[in-house]
């Protein structure tokens, strides 16, 4: 995974959410506090203005997770923001660990996403099923390693793990909330789209269309 | 002396709580992280990280750790997860609430209690002795006085 790509996704994951800023707000204000495009849009706002501004590193994937990790853990505040510090903290770490030369891209970034997920599942508590970012993001690690088995284009590979995203996001309509302020309303959370099931998806579609050119 | 650190969402919050204790119980260290890295309302990793090193230098004895809300306690575990073990062994998390939880403690550290010592002051219940014995216990208002001159606060 080439740092060049890290950026290119974080800067149009910052301009997704910012498109995306109300919407996520919504799917919040029906089931949590209402707040969760906002505070993901000041953090991913802010991350792009230091990464613009030449405050962080200029290369390496691993130190540009990093960054961003410390910063969306800095700025988003709430438990979205720990919970995606974490991830991208932990992608880094994951990044880190072999040399660039080590297996394929798509492995690389599978075994990035695969350590992300850990730790918010891990830091949050959580596990599939429960109304959470997890829904998203399991089946996404779980078709991009898949894809990274069978031999799969970067592009395609990480087209399959958006879509898996996409799925699983959809997926959690139905669901009880277990976890979060959304738990609050117990079943009256069914019917709802969760909010960071969404945003989960939409970080994972604009790592995809980089990848793609798109 | 064993120093106290509050975390929560709002600044203003924790600058106010902060202002009681240097009344309450001056020279007692107490380092805030309250609000994001921008200021706006809600946690911050690194403010805490940050809040806690600095009330461990402060106090050899150790700090405890006070939240606003359980929804800061995942951005305390990241930052909690940054110190060295030297370090962590210094810190206690409090389930204690945050006002009467912070002034509790401040208290216990000026005179020069043990971290164990502040920890369980801070985390005595609230409730026990914030009212007087004779108030009613489902929250009523407390009876009037019979046969006493009512007097009038408004005019």
């Amino acid at each position: 995974m080439s740092g060049a790509l890290v950026a290119a996704w974080l800067h149009l994951a910052a301009s997704r959410i910012a498109a995306e800023r109300m919407h996520l707000t919504d799917l919040d204000a029906a089931i949590g506090d209402g707040d969760h495009g906002i505070n993901l849009d000041r953090g991913f706002a802010a991350l792009a203005v230091r990464l613009g501004a030449g405050d962080g590193p200029t290369e390496g994937a691993g130190p540009l997770l990093a960054f961003a990790g410390r910063t969306i853990s800095g700025t988003v505040g709430g438990a979205s923001g720990a919970l995606y510090g974490r991830a991208l903290q932990r992608a880094a770490a994951a990044v880190e660990v072999g040399p660039d030369t080590a297996g394929t891209t798509v492995a690389r970034i599978a075994a990035a996403l695969r350590a992300a997920v850990d730790g918010i599942a891990a830091l949050g508590r959580s596990r599939p099923g429960e109304k959470t970012m997890l829904d998203a993001l399991v089946p996404a690690v779980a078709a991009l390693e898949a894809a990274a088995v069978a031999g799969a284009r970067l592009s395609d590979a990480l087209a399959r793990m958006a879509d898996a995203a996409d799925a699983g996001a959809l997926a959690t309509t139905p669901l009880v909330a277990t976890k979060g302020r959304a738990s609050y309303l117990g079943e009256r959370s069914i019917g709802h789209l969760d909010p960071g099931a969404a945003s989960s998806a939409l970080l994972l579609r604009a790592l995809a269309d980089v990848a793609s050119g798109a | 002396m064993v120093a106290l650190v509050l975390v929560g969402h709002s600044p203003e919050l924790l600058r106010g709580l902060r202002a009681m204790l240097a009344q309450a119980a001056p020279g007692v260290p107490v380092g805030v992280a309250g609000g994001t890295d921008v200021g706006a309302l809600g946690t911050s990793a690194p403010r805490i990280l940050h809040a806690v090193r600095s009330a461990l230098a402060d106090a050899p004895d150790g700090a405890i750790v006070l939240l606003d809300l359980g929804s800061a306690a995942l951005a305390l575990e990241m930052a909690l997860d940054d110190l060295a073990p030297a370090e962590r062994a210094r810190v206690r998390v409090s389930r204690g609430a945050l006002v009467e939880g912070a002034v509790r403690a401040a208290v216990e550290a000026a005179g020069g209690a043990s971290l164990g010592g502040v920890l369980a002051a801070s985390e005595t219940p609230p409730g026990r002795d914030k009212l007087p014995d004779d108030w009613p216990a489902d929250g009523a208002a407390p009876p009037t006085v019979p046969g006493a001159p009512a007097g009038r606060l408004e005019r």
